[in-house]
């Protein structure tokens, strides 16, 4: 009203007066909810850019682990001083192999042996986890003892903070780990090439260990990869054929939507419940072993079933009754409509139920709380009914540690899970894209 | 109501003597189709005669398509669904429990309103049918079997370079005839078809209907219409429903240039419908 009082140029009587629909509060009005919208998702993408951002840059230094390259003489004298591995096995296996690494350490940097807190000092650092490693070497192949061997050692977990730059230098050395000595060596051999930082294999590889840099997701990886595993045997097929059944054979009754009813419920229960769950039945009831994939694989699949039964009866929903009404005027059985042209064009969908709820058992961590896979598991398990972790719990026990070195690792396994995860559902994606009809 | 279904049975006699001395191949007495409270059929008695086409006509909800489902029980997948009355196949029950429903409807072929192929080459349509009867014995005899199908649903010389690509990837006519070709690949006595051109553009429909009129030789036909010009074009028989009733059933001809019933003529001329 006010815009017609404002322009007196128009000639009042070219055009008759424009009903008010209100045009300008609808726009308004629609451009008002754009910016909700936009909000909304920069709010979102504020959050997963913050989280992504502490994850990846606390983590991707986990990949890269400082170690030195010593030339490591292997003398007989120090690894059998009296000459008996001819008869006894037991000597290659306990003799004192960071001696070993603490002198060519020493010869290296020029320290004398004679110089006792030196040597102490030199000896932290490289790790512990040296000991195993020219172990394994000596063990393997007896004739190379006597020789010298180049081999790169991991150093300590202190170093390796320290060499990447996670330790502030800066203050006195009384209060940090590492001293003045042992930067100054840390640099020296930096200067030389001996010191550089290598591709972590140990962090795929290697079991749970106090010491952070011998301490790794190799356990977890099995532990989980078994869980996946007996998840997809026994939920698909279980989940496939309730669904089956409930949509495609039974009668509508009260039963069946009781049954519904309840499979919705199931798929809201707190994952927490299934572990005891788990705990009481599978563990007191069955006597089955206590942190065993096998039970941390069938709680998850008691979790999974209810997702994979809703995903799958809405795949089969989404069959057109066309194809139905064809399969059965040609003469087709029931079953044969079903196993023959409902299933083949539900399988995409069920496919992708089935990886979105792998996705969720691979993530989840509380039922395998209570059945005990929170444990410490340095050997790698055989069989699913060895103990074992997984990777979320050891996410959680590495979130309990307190040292730097520890919190890198914590992140690190961060990434690992969400690049399996992300991995899955693009698949899931893939697979929906791929192979989705439109009727 | 009484009334009316002993019209129908009179007019069921009648028509027996009508029907060109064809013998009679289905035969509904009485019939009465239930969906849960609702009844949908008020006791319709309807002779199909063999190797001809039989109309069913009638303004929509009139229960035309479904007495065509339930000559091959394809009503039996709708819940709550119940037919009473008796209706025949070659003078057996087809309610019969006795009857086996899947070798019930081998015998009696259907051919949906919207082409309805299975996604899959269009040889794997035609020779699903056979495969599941065990209907050839070598994959020569297959090949046979779904290269005449395709000749009689007037469609190989189409397809003769693409049997294997998606029998979804052809045009709507098309699709249609692979479906008719489908039904017939099986050696059905009865082929219903249920609108089967309403989907189909004017060309499409002439050349579906030049087939009707060929499978005729082979086959009993029942197909429902919306279409009278559609109905006075392919049938022999035409059967006018109305709210669930059969209002009449005679010759095409008669059908059209006399009809005896006045709704019928009302229809048939556009009255109300």
């Amino acid at each position: 009203m006010t815009d017609i009082a404002l322009n007196p140029a128009a000639p009042a009587s070219a055009r008759p007066a424009r009903r008010d629909i209100g045009l300008k509060r609808r726009y308004a009005a629609e451009r008002r909810f754009k910016l909700y919208g936009i909000a909304a998702i920069a709010i979102g993408l504020f959050f997963l850019v913050a989280l992504m951002y502490s994850v990846f840059s606390n983590g991707y230094t986990a990949f890269w682990q400082t170690e030195v390259n010593l030339a490591i003489n292997l003398d007989p004298k120090i690894i059998d001083p009296d000459n008996k591995r001819a008869t006894d096995p037991n000597v290659l296996l306990t003799a004192n192999y960071p001696i070993l690494a603490r002198n060519a350490l020493a010869e290296k940097l020029g320290v004398p042996a004679t110089n006792k807190p030196a040597m102490r000092e030199l000896g932290k650092l490289f790790s512990e986890g040296v000991r195993g490693q020219l172990r394994d070497l000596v063990v393997a192949n007896p004739s190379l003892i006597g020789t010298t061997q180049s081999v790169w050692v991991l150093t300590g977990a202190d170093i390796d903070s320290a060499f990447k730059g996670q330790i502030d230098l800066t203050v006195d050395q009384t209060r940090r780990k590492v001293s003045d000595q042992q930067v100054e060596w840390m640099n020296k051999l930096k200067g030389e090439g001996a010191m550089s930082q290598r591709f972590n294999t140990g962090l795929f590889t290697y079991g749970a260990s106090s010491r952070p840099e011998t301490s790794g997701l190799g356990v977890a990886l099995i532990g989980s990869l078994y869980m996946m595993l007996i998840v997809l045997c026994l939920a698909l097929p279980i989940g496939v054929a309730a669904s089956i059944y409930l949509e495609e054979y039974a009668k509508k009754s009260r039963l069946t939507d009781i049954i519904e009813v309840n499979i919705n419920n199931l798929a809201a229960v707190p994952s927490i419940v299934f572990g005891l769950l788990g705990l009481a039945v599978f563990i007191n009831f069955f006597h089955m072993p206590r942190s065993a994939s096998l039970v941390g694989g069938m709680v998850l699949t008691l979790m999974t079933l209810p997702t994979i039964i809703i995903a799958t009866r809405a795949a089969l929903r989404a069959v057109p009754p066309s194809i139905r009404a064809a399969a059965l005027g040609v003469g087709a059985s029931k079953t044969q409509m079903v196993f023959h042209h409902v299933l083949p064009l539900a399988a995409p969908g069920i496919l992708t139920g089935t990886i979105i709820g792998l996705a969720h058992a691979l993530g989840e961590t509380a039922p395998l709380l209570l059945i005990g896979m929170v444990a410490f598991v340095a050997n790698s398990p055989v069989t699913p009914l060895d103990p074992s972790t997984a990777l979320p719990v050891q996410i959680y026990m590495w979130a309990n540690e307190a040292e730097r070195a520890f919190v890198e690792r914590t992140s690190g396994a961060i990434i690992v899970l969400l690049i399996f995860l992300a991995v899955m559902n693009i698949t899931a994606i893939i697979l929906r894209r791929r192979f989705e009809r439109r009727w | 109501m009484n009334l009316m279904t002993e019209r129908n049975l009179e007019k069921a006699v009648n028509d027996k003597m009508n029907a060109q001395g064809n013998t009679i191949k289905m035969q509904g007495k009485d019939v009465t189709v239930h969906y849960g409270d609702k009844q949908a059929l008020f006791g319709v008695s309807l002779d199909v005669p063999e190797k001809m086409v039989t109309a069913l006509i009638g303004p929509s909800g009139c229960g035309k398509s479904t007495f065509l489902r339930s000559l091959n029980r394809m009503n039996d997948t709708i819940e709550g669904c119940k037919v009473g009355g008796l209706l025949t196949l070659d003078d057996e029950d087809i309610y019969n429990p006795k009857i086996d429903v899947v070798e019930l409807r081998a015998r009696v072929g259907m051919v949906f309103q919207k082409p309805n192929p299975f996604p899959k080459s269009i040889f794997e349509n035609v020779a699903y049918g056979p495969r599941i009867h065990g209907l050839a014995k070598n994959r020569q005899q297959l090949d046979e079997i779904v290269e005449k199908s395709l000749r009689r649903a007037s469609l190989f010389e189409e397809v003769k370079d693409r049997l294997h690509e998606a029998g979804t990837g052809l045009s709507g006519g098309q699709q249609q005839r692979l479906c008719i070709a489908r039904a017939i690949a099986v050696s059905p006595e009865v082929i219903l078809m249920d609108e089967p051109c309403s989907a189909l553009d004017p060309i499409a429909t002439a050349k579906v209907e030049e087939l009707i009129d060929e499978l005729r030789e082979n086959y009993t036909i029942v197909i429902v219409t919306h279409s009278m010009q559609q109905a006075a074009r392919v049938s022999q028989r035409t059967a006018m429903f109305h709210l669930g009733n059969l209002v009449e059933v005679g010759d095409t001809e008669m059908m059209f240039t006399s009809p005896t019933e006045k709704r019928t003529q009302d229809y048939i001329t556009g009255r109300f419908g």
